[in-house]
């Protein structure tokens, strides 16, 4: 009976995404070292690492962003070289940023309908009535944006406008339009950097929430290993590049690697 | 349209479910209960509502609730709560409501002490804490929630979604013998029946369940939904907690009597937005709550532009001087109705529709004193605010003010067919309809709480003004006298002195002495920003306190604090003869406030002792050292000369000069 219990899916799920043998330079500057990895469907994958560690570099990976020199990518069973951001959007993959890009001149519920566009699929003939089906379907993404809205328990913002709310609010408004898109696997930027201790403990349990009631697969970057350790199934430690441990909250934590990564030994 | 008691004028609806029928039967297309949801509202007819809470009802006879059982109900406002409320009083069971912010110790107190078998809980959030205190209730037998978001991965031994089990019971409703039967449940329910549990707060002692019977509950709404004329056109916010009187009687008892439509807000955190959508006809608030909206007002009107705050400070001053009387029906010069009625164009109508408070027909306000000039303003914008004064043993009326007859500084006459009557020590009694059968399993509490010939003792103490209106004073205890016998109610002068925004807390002194000092802390914020103005340049609130001029200012308030006190025949010898600023904020880590920021006077009295005595023996000054605790848990000394002031008091005047303040 407990709310703890992990996600049916997390345990012997299916393998989502490979990332195998993947190194990235930026001229002289090698980001990431040959790193390979996997995650699970339904599972919530950590990627950790103290600053500079390639993090964000790996995330941007992984939503085509850059384009590693070497390594391979295997989303879904198909394996490229290069994924464009706009083909790693339409598969399902969707993501939030470390600093917030929300659209600030724009109301909380036209943000989260914008990570609905993907999904709007009559034309622009239809949509030049107002009634008739381009209104029928607006309909129905309001009514999911709703759900949205309920679930992350921002109804009294829905008509703010973004720009004007707190830090934290603006993070779960941005969890909210990477919700919209019904990802299938939802890639988050340091989600609760910059918050406080009580948001962190509100992110948390979003995280834990949409993992639980959406099935949604999360890979997701975080800084505070704290919170790391009790939110993930699995998690990856990167430390200059490399990878150097990756297993359950419990292995990475008595991983010595580990700890001399994040205590400070010198290389 | 008719009103509650000409619809049953043999008195045959004594239990609310037979309302709940009579409704579905009369006015089965009307709204009964809106919720909103993902955005929209939702409605729910009586016809409707009706068929859920008979759905309901026959899930909690499925799961073992008859006659006298006990049903917690847990959560935030929200129809299948209320459904559920209803659908034990339909089994002859007993809701008993539970605060939702309670934590689970507190939570497990009252389900104990209840003998709950069955509780209804709103979401996760409640059953995580009911099954966290689960192994301490044998007698807890099933868990019902609303909704199921983070639920679906529990066990469901024992725990069901209220939306499954109504639909197994619509199915087995279809049977006509299972149907019949529980329909003839309803006719079986009788006026003495229990009703409700409600527990009290508990800020004395361990809470305590006041059970209210059928009959009585619905004798009393009867009356109040009479005095206010509310019929089945009426609507309101139900966003009070579902465990506390006032919701219980304002939303659910008067608009099951009277056939109107109570809505529940999307979050307790959108009430504002939800209230100007829904355009309440009946508002219950407390004080603070209307405090916070105007000073939310007032602030936001400093954004506009110089014209437009002229233009909305001319008509606010036009409303003062007019609007009250215009309400009341009182004789008004032609230019100031015309004057006034071009004020509703541009200023009140539109404000009124941004609170939400456009379609008000009757607001009241209870629970502590309010200030004249907050009551007023709400008043000469046109609102019906009245006051009310309650207790969960009263099944909460027990005065009221009438349309016409409203003051800011009264509770108004007893309510309907309210017995009341002040003991010889002042003490507030009172028997009414809608008056408790006993607290639960307590004999012992309910004798003490009632008198020899059943009056129920308030614990407050009053008096009466010449209009019959009662005017609360204090908790009876903390009233003492003067020893020239004149009556001393510390509470009535401190927050007479409160209504003043420069000053923050008072603590008066009177009881067994010759005269009245007070000793006070100034309101940083504000007399700050009048320093300012004025170009008092101060360091510390130490130094602001002391200030002569600071000192001048405070002399001026009471001054007036004491003419309003002379113009009340039994608190004229009550005006306030010497005060003191003190040199420290009151401070509840020092033990000088409780935690819900109320002075704590006896404790006070002991640690400024050197200061009481200056206030009495004649000087001009005294000495203290005080012991203080920092922000960071150090402890230091305070050391400081206070100077104490002496002020003229008023002659007592006629009892015909007029109240206002000047406008």
């Amino acid at each position: 009976m407990s709310s703890a219990a992990l996600p049916p899916a997390a345990e012997a799920g299916e393998i989502l995404l490979v990332v195998e043998n993947v190194s990235l330079s930026f001229g002289g500057v090698r980001a990431i070292r040959d790193v390979s990895f996997d995650v699970r469907r339904g599972e919530i994958r950590a990627i950790i690492g103290p600053n500079g560690a390639g993090k964000t570099s790996m995330l941007n990976v992984i939503n085509g962003f850059y384009h590693p020199q070497a390594g391979r990518i295997t989303y879904k069973g198909a394996t490229r070289r290069r994924m464009r951001p706009h083909q790693a959007a339409a598969q399902g993959i969707a993501r939030t940023f470390q600093n917030v890009a929300l659209f600030k001149g724009m109301t909380t519920l036209d943000n989260i309908l914008a990570g609905r566009t993907l999904r709007m699929h009559k034309s622009f003939f239809w949509q030049l009535w107002r009634y008739g089906p381009a209104f029928a379907e607006e309909i129905e993404h309001r009514k999911y944006c709703e759900e949205i809205i309920d679930f992350l328990e921002i109804e009294r913002i829905r008509k703010e406008l973004v720009g004007r709310l707190p830090y934290g609010l603006q993070k779960r408004v941005e969890l909210g339009r990477a919700l919209a898109m019904q990802p299938d696997l939802l890639l988050l930027d340091e989600p609760m950097a910059g918050m406080n201790l009580e948001e962190k403990e509100d992110m948390s349990r979003f995280i834990l929430d949409v993992n639980a009631e959406f099935g949604t697969t999360i890979a997701l970057i975080e800084h505070d290993i704290g919170v790391v350790m009790d939110l993930s199934d699995r998690i990856v430690v990167l430390d200059y590049g490399n990878k150097i441990a990756d297993g359950k909250p419990d292995e990475v934590r008595s991983d010595q690697a580990v700890i001399d990564a994040y205590l400070g030994v010198v290389h | 349209m008719q009103s509650g008691a000409s619809r049953d004028p043999e008195g045959a609806l004594d239990t609310f479910p037979k309302w709940l029928r009579h409704h579905a039967q009369v006015r089965g297309a009307r709204p009964a209960i809106r919720l909103k949801d993902r955005g929209i509202w939702h409605t729910w007819t009586w016809a409707e509502s009706y068929e859920h809470v008979r759905a309901l009802a026959h899930g909690l006879r499925t799961l073992g609730i008859g006659i006298g059982d006990k049903v917690a109900i847990v959560g935030a406002n929200r129809p299948a709560l209320y459904w559920g409320i209803a659908a034990a009083q339909w089994l002859r069971a007993v809701p008993v409501p539970v605060y939702a912010d309670a934590v689970a110790d507190e939570m497990a107190y009252i389900i104990e002490n209840a003998d709950v078998k069955i509780a209804l809980v709103q979401d996760q959030e409640q059953v995580d804490k009911i099954l966290a205190i689960a192994a301490r209730l044998p007698q807890l037998t099933h868990v019902l929630y609303d909704e199921e978001r983070g639920l679906r991965t529990y066990d469901h031994a024992r725990l069901h979604a209220i939306a499954e089990a109504m639909a197994r019971s619509r199915a087995a409703l279809a049977e006509p013998v299972a149907a019949a039967e529980l329909d003839a449940e309803i006719d079986r329910g009788q006026a003495d029946d229990s009703s409700i549990m409600l527990y009290t707060s508990g800020t004395t002692g361990r809470s305590k369940g006041v059970v209210l019977s059928a009959g009585r509950s619905v004798a009393a709404a009867r009356d109040t939904v009479e005095f206010d004329k509310l019929t089945d056109q009426d609507e309101q916010l139900a966003y009070l907690p579902l465990a506390w009187v006032g919701d219980h009687y304002l939303n659910y008892a008067q608009m099951f009597v009277a056939g109107g439509c109570m809505a529940c807000p999307e979050s307790a955190d959108t009430v504002q937005q939800d209230l100007r959508e829904i355009g309440p006809t009946f508002y219950f608030a407390p004080p603070r709550v209307f405090e916070s909206l105007l000073t939310r007002v007032m602030i936001r009107m400093e954004d506009a532009s110089r014209l437009k705050r002229a233009i909305f400070h001319h008509f606010l001053g036009v409303a003062r001087r007019f609007g009250e009387k215009i309400m009341d029906g009182k004789p008004v010069p032609l230019h100031a109705r015309l004057h006034y009625a071009l004020g509703t164009l541009f200023v009140y109508a539109p404000l009124k529709n941004v609170l939400g408070f456009s379609r008000i027909r009757t607001a009241y306000t209870a629970g502590e004193a309010i200030g004249q000039d907050l009551f007023s303003f709400y008043r000469s914008l046109g609102m019906n605010l009245k006051q009310l004064y309650g207790q969960t043993e009263a099944f909460l009326y027990v005065t009221c003010q009438a349309d016409g007859a409203v003051r800011a500084d009264t509770v108004g006459p007893a309510a309907p067919n309210v017995a009341l009557r002040l003991a010889p020590d002042g003490e507030v009694q009172f028997k009414s309809p809608g008056q408790f059968i006993e607290y639960y399993k307590d004999p012992l509490k309910t004798a003490e709480a009632m008198t020899q010939d059943g009056f129920v003792k308030t614990g407050d103490a009053g008096i009466f003004e010449a209009d019959g209106q009662l005017k609360i004073l204090d908790r009876a205890k903390d009233v003492g006298r003067l020893r020239d016998g004149t009556l001393f109610a510390p509470k009535y002068i401190e927050n007479k002195l409160k209504f003043f925004p420069n000053i923050k807390e008072v603590v008066a002194y009177g009881d067994a002495r010759d005269f009245v000092t007070v000793m006070l802390n100034i309101e940083l914020a504000s007399v700050g920003n009048w320093a300012e103005r004025n170009g008092i340049a101060y360091g510390s609130y130490q130094e602001i306190a002391a200030h002569p001029r600071v000192y001048a200012l405070v002399a001026k308030h009471v001054r007036e604090v004491n003419r309003a006190l002379a113009r009340e025949a039994q608190m004229a010898g009550a005006q306030i003869k010497r005060f003191l600023i003190l040199p420290k904020e009151l401070d509840a880590d020092d033990g000088e406030l409780t935690r819900t920021q109320k002075v704590r006077r006896g404790f006070i009295a002991e640690r400024y002792a050197a200061l009481v005595a200056g206030l009495y023996d004649g000087s001009a000054a005294a000495d203290i050292s005080a012991e203080v605790t920092y922000e960071d848990g150090r402890k230091g000394v305070l050391a400081a000369r206070v100077r104490i002031e002496a002020l003229e008091t008023v002659m007592p005047l006629d009892r015909e000069m007029p109240r206002e303040r000047a406008a």
